[in-house]
């Protein structure tokens, strides 16, 4: 579905706009205060601008020193070109450790890939252990924001969605605390017997060949320590070059994710030790287009991400359709440059156009992504590659671009009123006069009134 | 001090009224007004639409028309921030040549109507503006400025957005309406026309009796 036709449906439900409203106006507010506090934001947004910038120029070189010392560390290093190669590494591994069942700690990558899907289809059951990505699991539904995945539920839906599953018929009233015990009782039984568990990454550091994932509910630091066998699967771009790089992302992205001045679980690991945590653990390194985003020195920008949401939370456009009209793990702005560089422009060329280039997103963006710049760039691709067939617009603009390429033709459309009442005005009608009037176009345009006026009062005209 | 006045396509065509009000202001304030009749459009209705040659072509063009001008100033934002973007210097949007150029705020206007100011995007987060158009504002005698809640909000206009995403843009117009309206000002004032245009519309369609005025002809109101 197109991303108009998708809004259209989303801006519909009267629930989902109070449940977005609520929940983003609330953590924007927060936002706001915990950036704040850090006198040297925009020295800290400049040196994780330049640090992922240095990461873009040196991605094979960065790779290459991760694979190294996560191998060093005892650590297994795979390479997938997309999701089905990916997917197909994590069913080997499962495979081979006899596990029927996996936890998962919350990850972007993962869902990007669909893999839960594919376990499934052999057989291998996955089960999220993210509070939010168990509603949305439990539900049957997909995620609809990048760091809040059921933003678009209420406490009374989730509160009847667990009743109804894991609760087993149990009322389990109205206090949060208590609909998050029957998650807890659930999740708990899981880390403690299930064989293998799969995450993804927030950031790896490719001196020392560390992985990181920062999280608030302590379910990542279970499956990463309990479970026999971790398997990382983390996008290319998640690379760090140095250990000394974190200081300035673990500061970064708790302000402008959660609005915390530090996340409660940060959890880092290097390969494996003996006698602590997982007995053998995997990396999968995923590309699944990013080296195609990466050749496009505008759009490669994108791939600077930390997924931190602040972009989705501060959207005139997000906070109103929400997540699901995006149709993509990566909503919001950033999923409106993200996802039609990864799965080609030709799969979600509407995307680029669901903004109206208000550049709040670039304003709270941490690593400081040009997002309204990305979308034009990318407009211009999209309109590129379309050039051939011919439409409406197409030959509207063509012809405004003559007319505003000579004085001539420009005053002669004037006076036929057709840039007031013409090719534009026409096209726009039907979602104009939705809502709106038209302006009457006057009588006099200015420049005829500038000329019925020289000499200007108090200018001497001379002799 | 002289300065060559760059209209915008937009307000030449169907906002006539402003260009009037900014030269009749510069004027007041002892600034000669030149007017390029070569000037056309700064290209951005062509690059905000994915139409990246023909963008280029007119900022070029641009370029040419105003090379002998040393200082440009425009009424719209928006145009501003484009033209700015794209590497053009000296042009300078109205309450930025008032305030940082001139060196005035109070421009002795007189307007006893109760105003509410919608600060643009591009005013807002392209050109960085900040209150300059307040501080102007508040200098107005007899005026009664009112605060506008989630005024940095987008109002939804976006040039071709309104149109391509219209559900979503009339979304955000009915948010930026309410609060308009929540003030119970009668005048909604801002630095660009093209937002004004998109609020006044809906403002006019539901009969409210708010009118949209751009802050040129706030400014050049006198008693």
């Amino acid at each position: 579905m197109s991303f108009p036709a998708a809004a259209r449906e989303a801006l519909a439900d009267s629930q989902l706009r109070r449940n977005l409203g609520h929940a983003t106006a609330t953590i924007r507010a927060k936002r706001e205060h915990a950036v704040g506090e850090v006198e040297d934001w925009e020295a800290l947004r400049d040196a994780g601008s330049a640090i992922k910038a240095r990461v873009m120029a040196t991605l094979p070189e960065q790779l290459e020193r991760l694979e190294a010392a996560v191998t060093a560390a005892g650590g297994i290093v795979h390479w997938a070109r997309d999701a089905a190669e990916a997917n197909g590494i994590v069913a080997d591994v499962a495979r081979e450790h006899g596990a029927r069942q996996v936890i998962k700690v919350k990850s972007l990558a993962t869902d990007e890939i669909e893999l839960n899907d594919a376990l499934a289809g052999q057989g291998i059951e996955a089960i999220e252990t993210d509070l939010a990505e168990l509603i949305n699991q439990l539900g049957h539904e997909t995620s609809s924001h990048i760091l809040v995945p059921a933003i678009h539920k209420n406490r009374a839906e989730i509160r009847a969605l667990f009743e109804r599953t894991i609760a087993q018929g149990e009322h389990l009233g109205w206090e949060a605390t208590a609909i998050a015990e029957a998650a807890r009782r659930h999740l708990r039984e899981k880390f403690l017997t299930v064989p293998m568990a799969v995450s993804g990454a927030n950031f790896a550091i490719a001196e020392t060949g560390t992985i990181c994932v920062v999280e608030s509910e302590g379910n990542g630091r279970m499956c990463t320590t309990l479970p026999d066998v971790l398997v990382t699967v983390m996008g290319i771009e998640k690379i760090l070059p140095e250990w000394r790089d974190l200081e300035v992302f673990l500061q970064l992205l708790p302000r402008s994710s959660t609005a915390e001045r530090m996340n409660p679980y940060t959890s880092l690991w290097t390969g494996v030790r003996e006698g602590d945590g997982p007995r053998e653990f995997h990396l999968v390194l995923l590309d699944n287009g990013r080296t195609d985003v990466l050749a496009d020195e505008v759009g490669r920008q994108a791939l600077h991400c930390i997924r931190c949401s602040a972009c989705l939370n501060v959207c005139p456009v997000y906070t109103r359709t929400g997540g699901h009209a995006y149709e993509s793990v990566y909503p919001g702005p950033i999923g409106a440059i993200l996802t039609p560089q990864l799965r080609g422009l030709d799969q979600a060329p509407t995307l680029p156009w669901a903004s109206s280039l208000c550049g709040a997103c670039y304003e709270v963006c941490p690593v400081k992504i040009d997002i309204p710049s990305v979308l034009i760039h990318l407009r211009a691709r999209v309109v590129e590659e379309h050039k051939r067939r011919v439409s409406p617009e197409a030959l509207a603009m063509a012809a405004m671009g003559r007319v505003f390429g000579s004085q001539q033709r420009y005053e002669r459309a004037q006076k036929l009123k057709r840039l007031g009442r013409g090719p534009i005005a026409n096209a726009a009608l039907p979602g104009w006069s939705a809502m709106r009037d038209l302006p009457q176009v006057p009588a006099e345009t200015f420049r005829e009134w500038w000329r019925s006026r020289t000499p200007p009062p108090g200018r001497d005209p001379g002799p | 001090m002289r300065v060559a006045l760059f209209i915008t396509c937009f307000n030449d065509t169907l906002f006539p009224g402003t260009g009037r009000a900014v030269v009749e202001l510069l004027e007041r304030l002892g600034v000669e007004v030149e007017f390029p009749e070569a000037q056309t459009c700064c290209g951005q209705l062509h690059t905000n639409s994915g139409y990246a040659g023909d963008g280029d072509a007119l900022v070029e063009r641009f370029k040419r028309v105003f090379a002998d001008n040393e200082t440009v100033v425009s009424p719209s934002a928006s145009c501003v921030a484009h033209l700015r973007g794209h590497g053009v210097e000296g042009v300078l949007e109205l309450t930025e040549f008032l305030v940082d150029v001139l060196g005035v705020e109070d421009v002795g206007a007189s307007y006893p109507h109760r105003v509410v100011y919608h600060s643009t995007c591009h005013s807002l987060r392209l050109l960085k503006i900040g209150d300059r158009p307040l501080r102007l504002l508040r200098a107005v005698r007899g005026i009664d400025l009112v605060e506008l809640e989630g005024a940095g909000e987008c109002c939804g206009f976006g040039g071709v957005f309104s149109v391509k995403n219209a559900d979503t843009s009339m979304a955000m117009l009915s948010d930026k309406l309410r609060h308009v309206l929540d003030t119970g000002a009668e005048v909604c004032t801002s630095a660009d026309n093209s937002c004004l245009m998109n609020i006044g519309g809906a403002l006019r369609r539901q009969r409210t009796g708010v009118r949209t005025v751009h802050i040129a002809e706030v400014l050049a109101a006198t008693e």
